[in-house]
């Protein structure tokens, strides 16, 4: 396990090493997808805290990323809300194995000090970031997160991109999305799922239908 | 790969204008990189038509065992081993590690018979410590399958690595119609979120259902036997797309979320085969197994397609066609023949549709040739008792004073996410009650813009009764458990559930957008 992850901690920096220089990157993957393809982008936090988005942010982390801004008055408010619910119901892990990350795709109006504001206003505790950045920047990290429309009118209409939510997991390079329009505890849920670890898998988690057959006489044999 | 590298930087720029300016429209490259929603590659090139066509194992039957299924004295046990295994793609690429049913992908065929039940064992062998593309846990849907709730692969009823799970299929057909018998279903990955991934490493077979009229034995002298081509000459097809990076790695991108569609195209696991043909009839089994690409299919020589199913069930009538239009998890059975051939002749089937995105076939519909698929290679002669006769087996009625209910669902995309009525999938709700035994009447509509949705419904399969107000076509007036809405279309169709009481789903094909929660649960009372 150990050298699997070193093997992996390596691939990962060369392809930030070389996703910095904005240049080749040498052996390895050329269409890097996953979490080999996030870009270790700069961003400033709420308080002013210069942070890369790879190695600061995501590394070792669940992470649930949103865009947003704060002059947005359409999907915005509704999903910074939901999401204020999320981290209620998550507040054993955010700020801990999780995090919540807000980025502004207003950045030159959302200044660390007024995304300040908009994190008190919507009750975001510790473990919740709220990322402003170099416009160009943030638009690449937008695209490698998939969060864009194919029509390119609706892509230009910045409120369109706060309904999505992508969930990672980055030691274990497992990504999916959900809308935040969705039930916070739908959310969670989702949350949950991109979350679990082996230790967590037990036949006693089952989620309902057919028993185990046999119970613990039908556990498969190691593959 | 400095052009790449431009390539992504140019694109950028012109978005970033774009978004600052307005509407500055973009032209959308059509080899686009993965963060353009393109299509995913270029992956390293591969010579065509270097390696036979595999045809998956019929998967073989164990000794009894003791089950929490119900069973009867001929019932026939399986055990199915879920596990990573190294894969083959091309001989000029290296072996990939897949996720495959015993190993292998497309996992083992079962030849079912109507009347006697199946019970398989799945053991999950996957590595729980993965990472990368693809979760460990996994959920077995058989696909157009008439079976209880808890047997029908309900996306949040799965089972982790190193545990078993016994699934019941007790190969009936509702009310025990014969009119309802059923032939070509699959078995596939239906895990919550995660469908997408988990088939894309290759968990999908084919399982076939045979009764005394489609009996599969081409010399039966039961008078009530088709005689289809049979055995050797009945060969399941799934198509599938795939991408891998320079390594000749299989790539996957988990932040696309309009629908991967890779740049290799495989039939039965191999990227372009080639099969050596009798002068005969064949019987094909088409499965478009794909994420998130449509096909339509093309013979070089100009000849035509008998088809003789549509989705899990035989139609009424062959039909001949010139061509074959699937969208994802639908299945059409068609007759070659291939006895009109001099040996040695070749024969390519093609997919002429242009699609260039998640969103469904592009504007610019059919280019030809299109891309070869597989190679025909008319090699020998051989007996041909086969038939296709006419009719093939009836439908049953559509009994539309006994129908009960109507509803009305609708399929969008709202700020990037999917929704069916405006609601997110969501495994604790049902949106519909239908009553066992009371026919219903399904709206279908689509009304997500430019984007093409094939819709499943598990438990029963049904009948069309409008696409966009006019009568379906021949192709589609059969029965089917998947339809697909293009653009803008509406789809009625006429369903009924029986026998079985418990949750159920139906979600759109595309799984990426079924990842992200386009589905919905219904409840059977």
């Amino acid at each position: 396990m150990s050298i699997e992850r070193r093997r992996l901690r390596g691939l990962a920096a060369c392809v930030l090493a070389s996703a910095c220089a904005g240049r080749d990157r040498a052996p390895g993957p050329a269409v890097a997808m996953g979490t080999a393809s996030l870009p270790n982008v700069r961003l400033q936090t709420q308080d002013g805290e210069p942070v890369r988005f790879y190695d600061d942010l995501v590394k070792g982390r669940v992470v649930m990323i949103n865009f947003m801004f704060t002059t947005c008055r359409r999907a915005c408010p509704g999903t910074t809300a939901n999401l204020r619910r999320v981290q209620r119901a998550l507040r054993s892990h955010v700020g801990r194995d999780l995090v919540m990350l807000s980025v502004s795709l207003d950045p030159e109006h959302d200044t660390p000090e007024v995304l300040k504001e908009y994190a008190r206003v919507y009750g975001a505790g510790p473990g919740w970031y709220f990322l402003s950045g170099r416009r160009e920047e943030i638009e690449q990290l937008r695209r490698r997160l998939g969060v864009y429309d194919l029509n390119p009118v609706r892509d230009a209409d910045r409120t369109r991109h706060a309904g999505l939510v992508v969930l990672g997991n980055e030691p274990m390079d497992r990504w999916s999305a959900i809308s935040g329009r969705a039930k916070p505890r739908q959310i969670v849920e989702a949350v949950e799922r991109v979350m679990e670890r082996p230790e967590d898998w037990k036949p006693e988690t089952w989620s309902g239908g057919r028993p185990p057959p046999g119970s613990s006489a039908c556990a498969a044999p190691p593959a | 790969m400095q052009r790449r590298e431009f390539l992504k930087y140019g694109t950028l720029t012109v978005t970033g204008l774009a978004l600052g300016g307005g509407a500055v429209p973009f032209v959308p490259l059509r080899r686009a990189r993965a963060d353009d929603g393109g299509v995913a590659g270029p992956s390293p090139p591969t010579s065509p038509f270097v390696q036979e066509l595999p045809i998956a194992p019929l998967h073989q039957p164990v000794a009894p065992f003791a089950t929490s299924c119900p069973t009867s004295g001929n019932t026939l046990f399986y055990n199915v081993h879920i596990q990573e295994q190294l894969h083959s793609f091309h001989p000029q690429l290296p072996d990939n590690l897949i996720w495959g049913y015993n190993g292998i992908t497309p996992g083992p065929t079962f030849h079912a018979r109507v009347g006697q039940p199946n019970v398989v064992r799945f053991f999950n062998d996957l590595p729980a410590n993965h990472r990368g593309f693809g979760v460990p846990n996994t959920v077995v849907h058989r696909h157009g399958g008439f079976q209880a709730s808890e047997d029908d692969g309900f996306p949040l009823d799965l089972f982790t690595p190193g545990t078993s799970r016994d699934f019941c299929w007790p190969n009936v057909s509702p009310g025990n119609d014969v009119r309802e018998n059923e032939a070509t279903l699959w078995y596939h990955d239906h895990l919550v979120d995660f469908t997408g991934p988990n088939v894309y490493k290759g968990l999908a077979g084919f399982f076939l259902m045979f009764d005394d009229v489609d009996s599969g034995d081409e010399t039966d002298p039961n008078p009530a036997a088709l005689r289809l081509p049979s055995g050797d000459f009945d060969i399941p097809l799934v198509f599938q797309d795939r991408a891998f990076d320079q390594n000749g790695q299989l790539i996957f991108n988990t932040f696309e979320h309009n629908g991967f569609l890779g740049d290799k195209f495989l039939v039965n696991g191999a990227i372009q085969p080639f099969l050596r043909v009798a002068r005969r009839k064949y019987r094909f089994r088409f499965l478009d197994g794909s994420n998130a690409r449509f096909y339509e299919f093309f013979l070089s020589s100009g000849q035509s397609f008998v088809q003789i199913a549509s989705d899990d069930k035989l139609l009424p009538h062959p039909i001949v066609r010139k061509s074959i239009r699937m969208g994802m998890a639908e299945r059409v059975d068609v007759v070659i023949d291939f006895s009109g051939y001099p040996i040695g002749q070749e024969v390519i089937l093609q997919n002429r549709l242009q699609q260039n995105d998640g969103r469904g076939p592009s504007d610019e519909g059919l280019v030809s040739p299109g891309t070869p698929i597989l190679k025909f290679i008319v090699t020998r002669d051989a007996a041909d008792p086969s038939r296709v006769p006419d009719p093939l087996r009836p439908l049953p009625p559509i009994l539309l004073d006994k129908v009960g209910a109507h509803r009305t669902f609708t399929f969008d995309n709202s700020d990037g996410g999917w929704v069916i009525n405006d609601r997110f999938f969501d495994g604790n709700r049902a949106v519909a009650f239908p009553q066992l035994g009371v026919p219903e009447i399904w709206t279908l509509q689509n009304e997500g813009g430019e984007w093409s949705h094939p819709i499943h419904i598990h438990l029963e399969s049904f009948q069309i009764l409008s696409r966009n107000g006019q009568p379906p076509a021949a192709y589609e007036a059969g029965q089917k458990d998947t339809v697909v809405l293009g653009p803008d279309d509406e789809v009625k169709l006429y369903i009924q559930f029986r026998t079985f009481r418990g949750r159920y789903v139906f979600h759109c094909h595309n799984t990426e957008h079924e990842d992200m929660a386009m589905m919905a649960r219904f409840d059977t009372t």
